[in-house]
C-alpha cells in the first residue's frame, strides 16, 4: 500500500499539484483507517488529506483512477490462464454472438432505472466490444472512449431515452428542459463508467506509472492563455474573482504611514501599562484609499484569446473598483467602462465591446502609437495623480513606428503604468514587437501568459505612492 | 461520541436533520479520528455552518463561534487582559511591594477568554467553528496556526496554555481568496458542492414538512437547471428551501412556467439573473 501510496504522491506532484511532506504522512495515517475495498471511501480521504484547492480535483481525479483501479474485471471464463490473450483476440473482429442491440435495450433499463451495478456491467461490455483497444500502444484512451460512444450511437440512447421517459405526455418547453437535463445527467453517469473502465484496462495493459504520464494534462493555472480553449477560459473564470478582489487590495494599500488621526482611547488603554504615562501613541486607521484604475486593452485578432480572457478579468473587476475605467483599441482607442456596470452579464458585454466600441479607425490591424496618441488627447487631461494605468496587449505593432512619446506623456501624469504581455519574454522585440521601446515609460512589466503568472504578478505587486505632479 | 465509521457518522447527521452525503461523511469520521481540524470550503448557502450546527446538536457539545471579519485581532479572538481589573487590583494592594502585585495582576483571574481560548479551555470538549475566515488578513490566519496543530495558546505573561479537552474544529471558507498554505495543510479539505437533486430532494424533505414528494423532485430539478446557467449568484439551497415553503403556502402542486416567473425572486437576487433564467428556461433545449 505504502508503494502505490508514494507512486500516487509523486504523480500528483509531477502534475503540477503542491504536496508536502506533512499531507503526504497525513494520508498514509488516514488510509488506515479506511476498510479495505471501499473505494470510494479511499478516494475521498486521499482527497481530503492531499488536496487543498478545488481547482487540483480534477487532476486528482484522473491520477487516482489511474492508480486505484480496481482489479481487471473477473469475466466467466472457462480458461482463466488464456483470458487475457483471448480476449485480446476477439477485440480486432466483432464477435458474432454479440448483439448491440441487446447491449444498447440492456443499457436503456439501467439508464431508466438509474442501477448503477446495470451501467457498470454495460459499459464493461461497450468497451469489451466496441473499443477495439489495442494492448500495447501508449495512448491516453480518448479515442478508445470516442469510439465507444459513437458506435454506441450516444444522440440516439438521448433521443430513445427522453421518448421513453416522455411517453405520450403533453410537455410544455418548460418541462422539456427539466427531463433533458435529467437524460443528459443520466448518460453522463454511463460516460463516466466507460471512462473508468477504459481507463482500468490500459491500467492493466501497461501499468500505472505509463499511463498516468500519457494522461498528464498542464492544470488549470498554467495553460497559455493565448491558445486557451472557450471551456478551459470558462474554468478560470473561477479563479478570476478572488484575484481581482487581491489586486484591489493590492492597489488600495499605502506604504505605511501614520496619517490617521489620534484614537485618544486607544493611546489611554495602552498608557496603562506604563502607569499612565501616554508613551506609545496611538493612532486611528489612515480612511481606505480608493484607487484609480484604468485598464486598456489591446483587442485585435492576434489577441483574440488573450483579450476575452482581459475582458473577463475586466468584468470581474469593475465590481471591485468604484473607479475603474476600461478601454479597448485596435488601431484607435474608445472607452468601454459603461459596457461593464454591476449586474451586466458578460456575454452581453462583450458582445457590445465587439460591436459598438469603435476601435477601428483605419484597417484594423493593431496600431498603438496612434492608439495611445488618440488616448492621450482624448482623455490625457483626466488622468490624476491617482490613477494607476494598466496595459495589456503584445505590442505587435504590424512594423508601423511605434510613436512613443504619448505613452510617455500619459506615463508622466499617472500614478504607475503596468503593462502585461501575453508573449514569453523571449518573443518580445522580434517581428513586430515593439516592445522595448513602450517598457521604458512604464513603471513595470510583465509576462502574464498563465493563469498562475497573473496570480504572481498580483501577488507581488507593489505601487510607488501617489505621482507628485510639478 | 459515537463515530467510530463514516456509516456512523452519516447516520447521525441524519438523526439532526443534516444529509451528509458520502463525501461529507468520511471527512467528518477521518477528523474525529484523526484529531485534525476541517477546513470546508463551497459557494454560499450549501450547509457549511450548518455541518457544524448539526455536529454539536448530535454530540451534544457546546458550539463556540468565531466569526472573522476583517480587522479581528488577538485581543478578540484569543484573549485579553482584564485591565479595568487589574487597576482596581492595584489600587485596592497599594501597600504591597510591586513584585508581588506584578506576580498577581498577570494571572489567569485578570484574563478574559475569547472564543479560541475558550474552546480549548473548556472542561467539555466543544465544537469549534471558525467562521468565513477567509475574511481576516493573512497576517491574522498565524494566529489560528498554533490552535490547529498543537491545541494550545501562548500567552507571552503566562506560558503555554494547553487544551483540557481537544474540540472538533471547523473551520468554513467562501474562497474569495486563497488561504496561505501553513493553514491548509493543518486542516483536511472538504469542498461541498451544491447537492445533486437526489439529495437535494431529501433535504427539502426534511426541512419542508409537507412538501410532496413529486414537488421537492421537481424543485430539485429546477434548481439544478438554473444553476447550470451562468449567473451573478445561483440560488443557494436555503434559497431553495425557501422556494418550498412559499410554494407550499401558495398551495402549488406542480411547478409550471407561471408559477416560476412569479416566484423566480425567492430563488434569485439579481433583477439580471431573474430575467436571464426567466428567458432561459421558457426554452426547451439547455
Amino acid at each position: 500500500m505504502i508503494h502505490v501510496l508514494t507512486g500516487f504522491v509523486d504523480e500528483l506532484r509531477e502534475v503540477g499539484v503542491p504536496v508536502s511532506m506533512v499531507e503526504a504522512i497525513d494520508a498514509m495515517r488516514a488510509v488506515e483507517a479506511v476498510e479495505i475495498g471501499d473505494r470510494t471511501a479511499l478516494r475521498e480521504t486521499l482527497r481530503a488529506t492531499l488536496i487543498k484547492n478545488l481547482r487540483h480535483e480534477p487532476a486528482f481525479d484522473t491520477a487516482f483512477d489511474v492508480y486505484f483501479s480496481p482489479l481487471p474485471p473477473v469475466i466467466a471464463d472457462d480458461k482463466p490462464g488464456q483470458q487475457r490473450e483471448t480476449d485480446v483476440e476477439s477485440e480486432h473482429e466483432p464477435v458474432s454472438d454479440f448483439d448491440l442491440d441487446d447491449l444498447i435495450s440492456a443499457l436503456m433499463d439501467a439508464l431508466q432505472a438509474l442501477d448503477l451495478e446495470g451501467l457498470r456491467s454495460g459499459a464493461r461490455q461497450a468497451v469489451d466490444k466496441l473499443a477495439g483497444m489495442e494492448p500495447g500502444r501508449p495512448v491516453g484512451g480518448t479515442y478508445y472512449l470516442y469510439r465507444t460512444l459513437r458506435r454506441l450511437d450516444m444522440a440516439r440512447l438521448e433521443e430513445q431515452l427522453l421518448d421513453a421517459f416522455v411517453g405520450d405526455q403533453d410537455l410544455s418547453n418548460f418541462e422539456m428542459r427539466l427531463m433533458r437535463e435529467d437524460v443528459a445527467a443520466r448518460l453522463e453517469e454511463l460516460r463516466t463508467e466507460i471512462q473508468e473502465e477504459i481507463r482500468r484496462r490500459l491500467v492493466a495493459d501497461r501499468g500505472r506509472d505509463a499511463v498516468a504520464r500519457t494522461l498528464r494534462k498542464p492544470m488549470i493555472e498554467d495553460i497559455d492563455l493565448m491558445h486557451a480553449t472557450s471551456h478551459e477560459l470558462a474554468q478560470m473564470e473561477a479563479a478570476i474573482g478572488p484575484l481581482t478582489r487581491k489586486l484591489a487590495a493590492r492597489l488600495a494599500r499605502r506604504r505605511k504611514k501614520r496619517t490617521g488621526r489620534l484614537d485618544f482611547r486607544k493611546t489611554v488603554r495602552r498608557s496603562l501599562a506604563t502607569g499612565g504615562v501616554p508613551v506609545d501613541p496611538q493612532f486611528r486607521h489612515p480612511r481606505p484609499h480608493r484607487p484609480e484604475v484604468w485598464l486598456v486593452c489591446d483587442i485585435s485578432g492576434s489577441m483574440a484569446t488573450f483579450s476575452r480572457f482581459t475582458l473577463q478579468f475586466t468584468h470581474a473587476m469593475s465590481s471591485q473598483f468604484s473607479k475603474l475605467r476600461s478601454f479597448a483599441f485596435v488601431d484607435t482607442v474608445d472607452e468601454v467602462t459603461d459596457f461593464f456596470g454591476p449586474g451586466v452579464d458578460f456575454g452581453s458585454a462583450l458582445h457590445r465591446v465587439t460591436t459598438e466600441a469603435e476601435v477601428v479607425w483605419m484597417d484594423g490591424h493593431s496600431d498603438y502609437g496612434n492608439s495611445f496618441e488618440t488616448f492621450l488627447v482624448r482623455y490625457g487631461s483626466q488622468i490624476s495623480p491617482r490613477t494607476t494605468i494598466i496595459i495589456t496587449g503584445d505590442a505587435r505593432n504590424n512594423y508601423r513606428p511605434p510613436r512613443d512619446a504619448a505613452l510617455a506623456d500619459i506615463a508622466k501624469e499617472a500614478r504607475a503604468m503596468i503593462w502585461l504581455n501575453p508573449e514569453p519574454i523571449s518573443y518580445w522585440d522580434t517581428g513586430d514587437s515593439a516592445m522595448s521601446h513602450y517598457a521604458q515609460h512604464c513603471d513595470s512589466i510583465h509576462e502574464v501568459r498563465t493563469l498562475a503568472q497573473l496570480e504572481s504578478f498580483v501577488e507581488e505587486l507593489t505601487l510607488p505612492g501617489a505621482a507628485i505632479r510639478l | 461520541m459515537n463515530l467510530e465509521s463514516p456509516g456512523a457518522v452519516a447516520e447521525a447527521l441524519r438523526s439532526v436533520d443534516y444529509l451528509p452525503n458520502e463525501r461529507i461523511a468520511q471527512v467528518v469520521f477521518l477528523a474525529s479520528h484523526l484529531g485534525k481540524p476541517i477546513l470546508v470550503e463551497g459557494p454560499a448557502g450549501v450547509g457549511k455552518t450548518e455541518l457544524a450546527k448539526a455536529l454539536a446538536r448530535f454530540t451534544g457539545r457546546h458550539l463556540v463561534r468565531l466569526q472573522c471579519y476583517e480587522g479581528l485581532d488577538e485581543a478578540k479572538a484569543l484573549y485579553e487582559w482584564n485591565y479595568k481589573k487589574q487597576l482596581l487590583r492595584i489600587q485596592a494592594d497599594a501597600e504591597h511591594e510591586w513584585s508581588e502585585i506584578e506576580q498577581d495582576i498577570f494571572s489567569e483571574e485578570f484574563l478574559l477568554e475569547r472564543p479560541l481560548l475558550e474552546a480549548i479551555r473548556s472542561k467539555e470538549p466543544v465544537i469549534l467553528l471558525i467562521d468565513e475566515v477567509d475574511r481576516v488578513e493573512v497576517e491574522t490566519e498565524a494566529l489560528l496556526l498554533e490552535i490547529l496543530s498543537d491545541f494550545q495558546v501562548s500567552i507571552p505573561e503566562l506560558g503555554t496554555i494547553e487544551a483540557t479537552s481537544v474540540p472538533m474544529v471547523l473551520l468554513t471558507s467562501n474562497n474569495t481568496r486563497e488561504l496561505s498554505e501553513a493553514l491548509k495543510r493543518r486542516c483536511l479539505f472538504l469542498h461541498i458542492d451544491y447537492p445533486d437533486p437526489a439529495r437535494e430532494k431529501e433535504i427539502l424533505e426534511a426541512k419542508v414538512p409537507g412538501l410532496s414528494s413529486h414537488l421537492a423532485e421537481q424543485i430539485a430539478k429546477v434548481a439544478r437547471s438554473i444553476r447550470n446557467l451562468d449567473l451573478k449568484k445561483s440560488p443557494s439551497v436555503s434559497e431553495t428551501i425557501d422556494w418550498a415553503r412559499t410554494l407550499l403556502a401558495l398551495s402549488v402542486e406542480e411547478v409550471d412556467e407561471g408559477i416560476l416567473g412569479e416566484t423566480l425572486h425567492v430563488l434569485l437576487k439579481y433583477q439580471v439573473d431573474i430575467e436571464k433564467a426567466a428567458k432561459e428556461l421558457a426554452n426547451s433545449s439547455a
